[in-house]
């Protein structure tokens, strides 16, 4: 038995601990019955929380597996710790809308755990093969998760469009793959990186490859112009799903886009940044430009988790700059959390207003929230301020970090972008907030303890972790990507 | 021994009329193969490559786009048969309740 | 280099050549005398019932979804066995765990009921 196979395994074994569970969960759940789902939820919850003391029991150590193709780090852990906290979100989220949705299938959560390990792997993937396999194994459950309301239509369409421009997504991804492969001679980030210092490599390949690299990634993370998906397959897929999926895709298509690109892309950054600059511009400018138009909140919440992806490939601009790209690491992995936590807020308040049939989901009903139900409006209001980057909260932090790198690495331009397309988005947000207190009116909302839960602590986190950001800064500072 | 670069020409076209043909056909299933014919473009040049280096770990990976690509397709027909029984149509354009 | 390749053209020249011949000297020399009998699709065989193009029944979908996923599976069996011998009982060992992951799979299509036909 080769022994550095153990190694390996307890490299990854938070990932495993993770799917081993899932596979018996969806064994177990075949003889739970149809109304007592709720026990499926809990377990999912249980086995995300065991996987989080396992890696909490390992942290700060760094460990390669199967000969460097994944690589568990700070920032692999720093990342894996969110997803499962979103994961556990998203579950507390759930439960009470399937049930009053009747949609809710045992699957459901198994599907969850699956996507969750996947984008773990998606963190710790240091090999080109391992980043496409971790991606289709987080995509592939959130394709189904997207339809799993049929026969409902909207559900049903939001899955098709998903797969199709997903599948369309991941054949850019493996073609720049095999490209880098073939200017490389390897799909391992490490021996890429010792290619290109021995200057062995093919350059015009590698600009190719890296090129349609940051296409499949891009329409992962819905940068424009790859977002055409995102507000429909938004709008029609369960909300409890789309709030896990604006977290938890962006979280993992991002971990890959940095790794890749800060670790074994610096050599091709002379034409790429360029091409990341215009990217970033024109994915803020839209996204923030076209959510005013926006009466469907769960569309308005699209096009803004656009605008934010924008404002997070915007740190990953100056990557190739080597003094500022363990900044872009620490700003980018900082905003991912701030938007967690800012989006779970929003998306408990949005679940909590929404009834049967997709109704109650337009902004006229949010009208007097502010009088009716004052503690979620506050919720949402804190989102709403976050969202925009307004102080005291984590959305605010987090731009000034974001756009502190930007500045740093020589973009006045695209940060002055940053912070008027922000300036645009205090419109539309504050709307929201606008209706809310100063509008007449008679929403109707669910009460459920775990959907409350869920708004107060994203949204007291939101004010109390910016107050006290210093902690969480020096923990994404620390998280650094390890070549070896 | 064919060049290498004949083989990445070969992907090259065959990868641009995957990516033609699912930006202009409208048939899902359609649209789904010419998906399928992008992943195996990538797969020639993966094998092509391997061979010009005498290693591995093309062909390893090509193992592995075409199990994923299978899993696709599973989810892929499943979500398509499912689409049919409720619009009886599988035209992406009319696919098009969602807008705003 | 190319050159090498020459052979093979002339021989699919050659060959799609003859065969082109004899399909044209049988179309112009031979007689043609059609009766129904003979214009119907299988000549002297069974009559056809209903129109060539039908719609599949959706569940061949379904067995078709799940011959894809467990056929395609078995290519990750053949480098395993071609190396099994210097893999050993660690490959052994390797090789059952992909498959019980694999039967988790099964017996949930087994157990939905995805297995039956009706």
């Amino acid at each position: 038995m080769p022994n550095d196979l153990w190694l390996s395994i307890g490299a990854i074994l938070p990932i495993i601990v993770l799917a081993v569970w899932a596979c018996l969960l969806l064994l177990v759940d075949l003889f739970i019955p149809a109304q007592r789902k709720g026990w499926t939820a809990s377990l999912a919850a249980v086995g995300l929380l065991i996987t989080l003391a396992v890696i909490l029991s390992r942290l700060g150590q760094s460990q390669s597996g199967f000969g460097g193709m994944v690589m568990v780090d700070n920032f692999a852990n720093f990342l894996s710790i969110l997803l499962l906290a979103s994961g556990l979100a998203a579950i507390a989220l759930s439960h009470d809308y399937l049930q009053r949705t009747g949609i809710e299938r045992g699957e459901y959560y198994v599907l969850l755990l699956f996507s969750i390990s996947g984008m773990m792997l998606m963190g710790m993937a240091s090999d080109l093969i391992m980043v496409f396999l971790a991606l289709e194994l987080l995509s592939i459950p959130l394709y189904v998760l997207a339809g799993i309301a049929v026969p409902r239509l909207n559900s049903e369409e939001a899955a098709i469009k998903y797969f199709l421009l997903g599948a369309f997504a991941s054949g850019f991804l493996v073609y720049g793959t095999a490209l880098v492969y073939g200017a490389s001679g390897s799909t391992s980030i490490a021996k890429i990186v010792q290619v290109i210092q021995a200057g062995q490599h093919n350059l015009t390949l590698l600009l190719a490859g890296a090129g349609l690299i940051l296409v499949g990634l891009g329409f992962k993370v819905a940068v424009a112009p790859f977002h055409m998906w995102t507000p429909d397959v938004y709008q029609g897929a369960p909300s409890s799903v789309t709030a896990f999926m604006a977290v938890g895709a962006k979280a993992a298509g991002f971990a890959a886009l940095l790794r890749i690109f800060v670790l074994a892309f610096p050599v091709v950054s002379l034409d790429m940044t360029p091409v990341l600059w215009s990217v970033a511009a024109l994915t803020m400018i839209l996204g923030n430009f076209v959510a005013i138009a926006q009466k469907n909140i769960k569309r308005l919440l699209a096009y803004s988790s656009i605008a934010h992806a924008g404002y997070i490939l915007m740190a990953l601009t100056p990557y190739g700059q080597s003094n500022v790209s363990a900044d872009s690491v620490a700003s980018a992995l900082f905003y991912l959390v701030a938007y967690a936590l800012t989006n779970f807020a929003a998306w408990a308040v949005v679940i909590a207003l929404e009834q049967a049939d997709e109704r109650g989901l337009e902004l006229s009903d949010y009208a007097g929230l502010g009088r009716k139900q004052p503690a979620l409006a506050a919720a949402m209001t804190v989102a709403m301020l976050s969202f925009t980057g307004v102080p005291p909260t984590l959305g605010f932090v987090g731009k000034f970090f974001l756009f502190r790198t930007v500045i740093e690495g020589g973009f006045i331009g695209l940060a002055l972008i940053g912070v008027l397309t922000s300036l645009v988005s205090a419109y539309y947000y504050l709307r929201v907030v606008v209706i809310m207190y100063m509008q007449e009116g008679e929403p109707v909302v669910r009460r459920d303890g775990w959907l409350y839960a869920t708004a107060f602590v994203s949204s007291i986190g939101v004010v109390a972790l910016s107050i006290f950001a210093g902690p969480l800064i020096a923990l994404a500072s620390r998280a650094i990507l390890n070549l070896f | 021994m064919v060049p290498i670069q004949y083989y990445t020409a070969l992907s090259a076209i065959l990868f641009t009329i995957g990516a033609l043909g699912v930006l202009t056909r409208r048939n899902a299933i359609i649209v789904f193969m010419s998906v399928e014919l992008m992943l195996n473009s990538a797969n020639l040049v993966f094998v092509a490559f391997a061979r010009s280096f005498q290693s591995i770990n093309g062909q390893v990976f090509v193992f592995f786009v075409m199990a994923v690509a299978a899993a696709e397709v599973a989810v892929g027909l499943a979500l398509i048969v499912a689409i049919f029984r409720s619009k009886h149509n599988i035209n992406i354009d009319q696919i098009n309740n969602l807008r705003g | 280099m190319l050159f090498d390749y020459l052979p093979i053209i002339v021989l699919i020249i050659i060959s799609t050549g003859l065969a082109g011949i004899a399909v044209l000297l049988g179309h112009l020399l031979g007689p043609r005398r059609p009766t129904l009998r003979k214009s119907v699709p299988y000549e002297s065989g069974m009559r056809p019932i209903g129109p060539g193009a039908r719609r599949m029944p959706v569940r061949f979908y379904l067995i078709a979804v799940l011959f894809i996923l467990f056929d395609i599976e078995i290519i990750f069996f053949l480098p395993w066995a071609v190396v099994f011998k210097k893999l050993g009982l660690f490959g052994l060992v390797e090789m059952f765990i992909f498959i019980a992951i694999l039967l988790v799979g099964y017996v949930y299509a087994w157990k939905k009921g995805a297995l039956e036909w009706e």
